[in-house]
């Protein structure tokens, strides 16, 4: 179902004044693709039609948009279950196990827009901010498209991105108020390093990792490349530690050289001793 | 489970009775009022109050207050559903007793993951 530039320009400006989303001028496809099946499913004939309704006051129906046009954003806290495994095995095994040198290296691979390597560092902080002071904890987030590294590394969220996930206490304590969103503190920048990676060509020299998150990317590659990933893995982990990949992806059968580990609803991996 | 929606708002109460449902709710009430929200309170409490901010007569934050002045209602998980965003607003509801905060407009999968965050902090 196509859509009109004034018909654009309504949903842009509806969604901009309800989300602080901005829709940039190119983006009529991303429009039309979400609002198509809902203007169908809900009997209108056109995009159009539907959006008639938006000027309505129809409550209902301007749900169904800001849903529509929201869903599929990466999110604080994703998944959940990966993050309370940091809180209750990971992080307190590694603490204990590299209590000598006192460094923590993590990778978040495929970083996208920046809430990955933001809620791993409120984690650290909120559980284990006493144990690690004093400690070198750095983060390596790293991301194929620019675009989403700049989003990332200036950490400004729009109100529907900080609402998804994001508990009300680390909200006042970890962002403050910018205009209509929410911009990241500082404090809980400055041991995160973006940069720009393409995982599927030739690794830049990286540290020896001790924690690696590479969650919903590997999807998109072919097996060949994901066997080549997985065996650069193998030879980036530190023996101990952990990776974690999306709930859709696995190792096996394509690559031996890990061990599957369940952490109450967390699965993860550790290389075979 | 056992929900109640209070908002003065229909259509409002409408919708976060849909997604509570979606959430798994079996059972959810809904009033228009605080006063009324506390009267259902007292003739048994439910698990889970979505509380408007802007409500006559009692405002959700003064609903909130008189909840987490009983102690018999500790145990209730509190979440203030309002168009407030300033930051001074969610410090004010957390300090109230609220347990979450959420800025309307929001999705079911916000409400979802509010509510897993909920259950994981208290297990």
């Amino acid at each position: 179902m196509p859509i009109t530039a004034a018909e654009f320009d309504d949903v842009r400006d509806f969604v901009r004044q309800m989300s602080a989303i901005v829709l940039d001028p190119g983006k009529e496809y991303f429009v039309e693709s979400r609002l198509g099946p809902l203007a169908k499913q809900r009997g209108f004939d056109t995009i159009g039609h539907l959006i008639e309704r938006l000027h309505r006051d129809d409550v209902l129906i301007q749900h169904a948009v800001i849903d529509a046009m929201t869903t599929n954003e990466t999110s604080f806290f994703r998944d959940l279950h990966p993050f309370e495994a940091l809180k209750t095995v990971v992080v307190p095994d590694l603490l204990a196990k590299r209590a000598r040198e006192r460094k923590l290296d993590i990778w978040c691979a495929a970083c996208s827009s920046g809430q990955e390597p933001y809620t791993i560092n409120m984690t650290l902080q909120e559980h284990f901010g006493g144990q690690l002071a004093g400690w070198q904890t750095k983060i390596l987030a790293t991301d194929l498209s620019t675009e989403m590294l700049a989003k990332a590394r200036e950490g400004r969220y729009a109100q529907i991105e900080t609402n998804r996930g994001l508990p009300a206490t680390l909200l006042v304590q970890y962002f403050d108020r910018s205009g209509t969103g929410w911009v990241v503190k500082p404090e809980l920048k400055q041991n995160i390093d973006f940069r720009q990676m393409n995982l599927a060509a030739a690794w830049p020299p990286l540290p020896r990792m001790d924690l690696i998150f590479m969650r919903n990317v590997l999807i998109d590659f072919d097996v060949e490349t994901k066997r080549r990933i997985f065996n650069r893995i193998a030879q980036l982990l530190k023996p101990d530690g952990y990776l974690f990949l999306g709930a859709a992806e696995t190792t096996v059968n394509l690559h031996d050289g890990f061990q599957r580990l369940q952490i109450d609803k967390a699965v993860c991996y550790q290389l075979r001793s | 489970m056992r929900a109640m929606v209070v908002d003065d708002s229909k259509p409002m109460r409408t919708i976060l009775k849909r997604l509570l449902s979606e959430c798994g709710y079996a059972e959810i009430l809904e009033v228009g009022t605080g006063r009324e929200a506390l009267d259902v309170m007292h003739a048994g409490a439910p698990e889970l109050v979505l509380v408007d901010w802007n409500m006559p007569e009692m405002s959700g934050i003064e609903f909130v207050s008189a909840v987490r002045a009983n102690p018999e209602w500790n145990d209730v998980t509190l979440m203030m559903i309002t168009t407030e965003t300033a930051i001074d607003k969610v410090q004010e509801a957390l300090a109230a007793g609220a347990d979450e905060y959420v800025m309307k407009p929001f999705t079911k999968e916000v409400l979802f993951d509010k509510l897993e965050i909920r259950k994981s902090s208290r297990a």
